[in-house]
C-alpha cells in the first residue's frame, strides 16, 4: 500500500512529463497546461494522505524497492525514505508546485513552446521529489543533479536569447563545482561506514567510537560545498540572480521555494554529522551570515524587480543556513517553509506585473499600479510584511527565531543577521513603493494596456498571500507544533527549548523595530521624497559598486574564467597543434610511400613475372650461401 | 630400379631438372603468348616432380612418389581453371597476349 502510493506521488509528475514532451504539441495548449497541473495535484494529494497518516503514527515509512549497487560489503538499496522531514519538503514542494502549474497556464499562454514548458516543469517535480524521498545518497544525488538540468532547461527556455542560454550555462556549471564536493562528501561517508543509506549512516555515525573525525570534518565541508552550490551561498551564489532570466513561474518555483532549498535540507537529512563537526558548523554559521548580509546590500540598489526578489533569495538562505549552523534545525526548516509561502507570492506577484506590463522589469518604468492591479498589489504587500519580519505575519516567527538561536550563540552574527533583516525590510518596501506607489512612469501604450491579470494569476496568489500572513502558526514560540512534529527526527540532537524571557522580548523588540526601521526608510526615500533610482550611466560611488554586485562577477570572470580560457587557449594552440601534427605527420609518410610504390604497379604482366622469377633467384641463392 | 639409376647417375637426373626448370623460367620471361607461358610453368611444375621422383628412388623412400602424386593432381586442377580463365580474357579482349593484360595497372 505504502509503496504503491510512493510510486504514485513520485510516478505521476513523470507521466505528466512524458505525456507533455511527446503529446504535448498535438494536445493544444491548454490541455497540455491541464495535463502538466493534474499530476502535480495528485502527487499533492498522496501527499496529503501520507502527511496524515505519519502525523498519526509518527513512524517513518521505509520502501525498498530493490537492491541497486552490490559490492562485497557496499551494499545501496533503490528505496524511499518518508519521514516527518521528507513529508514535510513533499507538501510544500507538490503543494507550491501546483499552485504555480495553475499560475503558468494562464502565464505562459502565449509561448509557442508552452508544453514543452510543463514538460520540464513536472520533470523538475519528479526528480525534486526524489531528491526528497531518497532513502540513501545515491538516490538523493540522482535528484539532486536531475533538479540542476531542469533548472538548466528551464533558465534557458527562451534560448532564441543567448544571455539567457549564458545564464542557463553558467547556472549548470556552478552547480557542477558544488556537485563535485557533493560527490567528494558522498565518496568519504561511503568509504567510512560502507554504506549511504541515511537511517544506517545515522546509526553508524553515532556508535562509531574511534571514528576519524578529520575525515568526519572533511566529509561535512565537501558536503557543505555542494549545498553552498545549490542553494546559492558564497562563493557559489552569483548563479541564482541571473538565473531569472527564466519565466517568472520557474523562479518562483525553482529559484525561490524549491531546489534552492534542497542544500538545506540535505544538510538537515545528514544533521548527525554535522552535530559532530562543529568546526564545520561554525564555517556554515559564517557563511551563511555573510551571505545573508551580502546578497542584502546588493538588493538594496538593483532595479530589475526580479534581481530584487532574487537578492533577497540569496539573502534569506543564508539567513537559514545561519541557523543550520547553530544546529538549530527546526528553525532552519521553518523558514524554508514561510520562505516558500511568502518568496513564491512575491514572485509571482512580480510575474503578475510583468505580465501587466507586457514584459517590463525595471521598477523605474513602473509605479502607479496600486489601482490598476489591487489583487496583486495587496497580495504581494502583505507578502512584502511577511518577509520583513512585520509582526503576526509568518516571516516575523521564523526570522525571529533565527535571530533569537544567533544570539544565544553567538552576538556578532546576530548584529549580521539583524542588519540583514532591516535591509530586507528596506528593499522590500522599495520595490513595492516604486511599483505600485505615486504616478505611472512607463510608456503612454503600457499605460493604456494596465489591467489586473487573469484569475489563474490571482488565485494561486491569494492562496500563498494567505499561508505567508498566516503560516507562522505551525511554530508559535510558546506552542510549536512544527518542533513536535519533527521532534523525533532530532530525538537525540541537543534540544533548546526558548523560554520566552525578557531577553527574548527586547530581542523581539529589537527586530520589530529594525524591520519598521527599514520601512520608514523606504517610505521616506521614495514616498515622500519621490526619489525614482539613477539611471545606470548616472549611478556613482557606493551605490555603483552595489548595483554592479560587489564585481564578484568581474572578480571570478578574471581569476578564473580567463585563466581557464587561457590554459584552453594554450592547448588548442600548442598542445592540439603538436599532436595533430603527429598524427597527420604519420597519414602523410604513409600516404607518400604508398605514392611511390604505386609506380611499380604498371599493370605489364611481364614485368610481374620478371620480378616473380628476379625474387625466386634471390631466395634460392640466399638459402645456397647461408649454407 | 636401383639398375636404371646406378645405369645413369643421380647427377644426370638433377641436371635434366635443372636444364628443365631453366626452359620453364626463360619461357615465361621472354614468351608473350599467355599459353605458351603456361606451358613453361607446367614445364617448370614437372622438372620438380621428377627431381622428386628421382630422389625417391635414391633414397628408397616413397614418401617423394607420393608428393608428386599430389602436386599432379594439383596441377590438373590449376591447368583447368587457368585455361578457363585464359578462355575468358580472350573472349573479352580478343587477344591472349600478356602484353595486352594492363588492367592491374595500380
Amino acid at each position: 500500500m505504502d509503496t504503491n502510493l510512493a510510486l504514485v506521488l513520485l510516478l505521476t509528475p513523470f507521466l505528466g512529463f512524458l505525456i507533455n514532451i511527446f503529446f504535448g504539441k498535438s494536445l493544444g495548449k491548454s490541455v497540455s497546461g491541464i495535463i502538466g497541473t493534474l499530476s502535480i495535484v495528485v502527487s499533492f494529494i498522496v501527499t496529503i494522505t501520507l502527511f496524515l497518516q505519519i502525523n498519526q503514527t509518527q513512524k517513518a515509512i521505509s520502501i525498498d524497492l530493490f537492491d541497486w549497487i552490490q559490492i562485497s560489503k557496499f551494499n545501496v538499496s533503490f528505496g524511499f525514505l518518508l519521514d516527518q522531514l521528507s513529508i514535510l519538503w513533499l507538501l510544500f514542494v507538490t503543494g507550491i508546485g501546483s499552485l504555480i502549474h495553475l499560475y503558468s497556464i494562464s502565464y505562459m499562454h502565449d509561448d509557442e513552446n508552452m508544453h514543452k514548458f510543463f514538460a520540464y516543469l513536472n520533470l523538475f517535480i519528479f526528480f525534486m521529489i526524489s531528491l526528497v524521498v531518497g532513502s540513501n545518497l545515491l538516490v538523493m544525488f540522482i535528484g539532486w543533479e536531475g533538479v540542476g538540468l531542469c533548472s538548466y532547461l528551464l533558465i534557458g527556455f527562451w534560448h532564441k536569447n543567448q544571455d539567457y542560454n549564458d545564464a542557463a550555462k553558467k547556472a549548470f556549471i556552478m552547480n557542477r563545482i558544488g556537485d563535485l564536493g557533493l560527490l567528494i562528501g558522498i565518496f568519504i561517508l561511503g568509504n567510512l561506514f560502507s554504506t549511504l543509506d541515511f537511517t544506517s549512516l545515522e546509526t553508524a555515525i553515532k556508535g562509531a567510537t574511534n571514528v576519524d573525525t578529520f575525515w568526519l570534518s572533511i566529509a561535512a565541508l565537501s558536503l557543505f560545498i555542494g549545498a553552498c552550490g545549490k542553494s546559492a551561498q558564497i562563493p557559489l551564489y552569483t548563479w541564482l540572480p541571473d538565473a531569472m532570466a527564466g519565466p517568472t513561474p520557474v523562479s518562483a518555483l525553482i529559484h525561490a521555494a524549491t531546489m534552492v532549498t534542497a542544500g538545506i535540507f540535505m544538510v538537515t537529512r545528514l544533521h548527525f554529522l554535522f552535530d559532530l563537526t562543529p568546526e564545520i558548523q561554525t564555517i556554515i554559521a559564517v557563511i551563511g551570515g555573510i551571505t545573508s548580509l551580502v546578497a542584502a546590500t546588493i538588493g538594496l540598489v538593483q532595479t530589475d524587480i526580479k534581481k530584487v526578489l532574487a537578492y533577497s533569495t540569496v539573502s534569506q538562505l543564508g539567513l537559514m543556513f545561519l541557523a543550520l549552523g547553530f544546529g538549530a534545525y527546526e528553525v532552519a526548516v521553518f523558514h524554508v517553509i514561510t520562505h516558500a509561502f511568502f518568496k513564491a507570492c512575491l514572485f509571482l506577484g512580480s510575474g503578475s506585473v510583468i505580465h501587466g506590463l507586457h514584459g517590463e522589469q525595471d521598477m523605474r518604468k513602473m509605479g502607479g499600479l496600486k489601482k490598476a492591479m489591487p489583487i496583486t498589489f495587496w497580495t504581494m504587500l502583505i507578502a512584502s510584511l511577511a518577509i520583513s519580519g512585520v509582526p503576526l505575519f509568518s516571516g516575523f516567527f521564523s526570522k525571529d527565531e533565527i535571530l533569537m538561536t544567533a544570539f544565544h550563540h553567538n552576538i556578532p552574527l546576530w548584529v549580521v543577521g539583524s542588519v540583514a533583516s532591516i535591509m530586507t525590510a528596506f528593499y522590500m518596501f522599495r520595490l513595492m513603493f516604486l511599483t505600485f506607489f505615486k504616478e505611472f512612469r512607463g510608456t503612454e501604450e503600457q499605460k493604456h494596456h494596465l489591467h489586473e491579470s487573469p484569475s489563474l494569476i490571482t488565485i494561486p496568489l491569494i492562496v500563498l498571500a494567505i499561508l505567508a500572513a498566516i503560516g507562522g502558526l505551525i511554530s508559535l514560540p510558546t506552542n510549536s507544533w512544527l518542533n513536535g512534529y519533527l521532534a523525533p527526527l532530532f530525538a537525540h540532537a541537543e534540544h533548546e527549548e526558548h523560554v520566552l524571557g525578557t531577553t527574548e522580548y527586547i530581542l523581539m523588540a529589537i527586530a520589530v523595530v529594525g524591520g519598521l526601521i527599514g520601512i520608514g526608510i523606504a517610505y521616506s526615500k521614495y514616498i515622500s521624497k519621490n526619489e525614482i533610482p539613477d539611471e545606470d550611466a548616472e549611478i556613482t560611488g557606493v551605490t555603483k559598486v552595489l548595483y554592479n554586485k560587489y564585481y564578484v562577477d568581474e572578480l571570478y570572470d578574471s581569476i578564473f574564467v580567463s585563466s581557464i580560457n587561457a590554459l584552453s587557449k594554450f592547448f588548442r594552440d600548442y598542445v592540439e597543434t603538436g599532436i595533430a601534427a603527429l598524427v597527420f605527420g604519420f597519414g602523410k609518410a604513409a600516404n607518400e610511400l604508398s605514392f611511390q610504390g604505386k609506380k611499380l604497379q604498371n599493370g605489364s604482366v611481364g614485368l610481374y613475372l620478371f620480378a616473380f622469377v628476379l625474387g625466386l633467384c634471390a631466395i634460392i641463392s640466399y638459402l645456397f650461401l647461408a649454407q | 630400379m636401383n639398375n636404371i639409376l646406378t645405369q645413369i647417375g643421380i647427377e644426370n637426373y638433377i641436371f635434366l631438372c635443372v636444364v628443365l626448370f631453366c626452359i620453364g623460367i626463360f619461357g615465361v620471361l621472354y614468351r608473350r603468348n599467355a599459353i605458351i607461358v603456361f606451358m613453361s610453368i607446367e614445364i617448370m611444375l614437372n622438372a620438380v616432380n621428377l627431381l622428386f621422383v628421382a630422389f625417391s628412388t635414391y633414397h628408397q623412400d616413397t614418401q617423394g612418389q607420393v608428393f608428386v602424386f599430389f602436386s599432379m593432381a594439383v596441377a590438373a586442377a590449376e591447368v583447368a581453371v587457368g585455361l578457363a580463365i585464359l578462355v575468358s580474357i580472350f573472349r573479352n579482349i580478343g587477344s591472349i597476349s600478356i602484353d595486352n593484360l594492363k588492367n592491374l595497372k595500380g
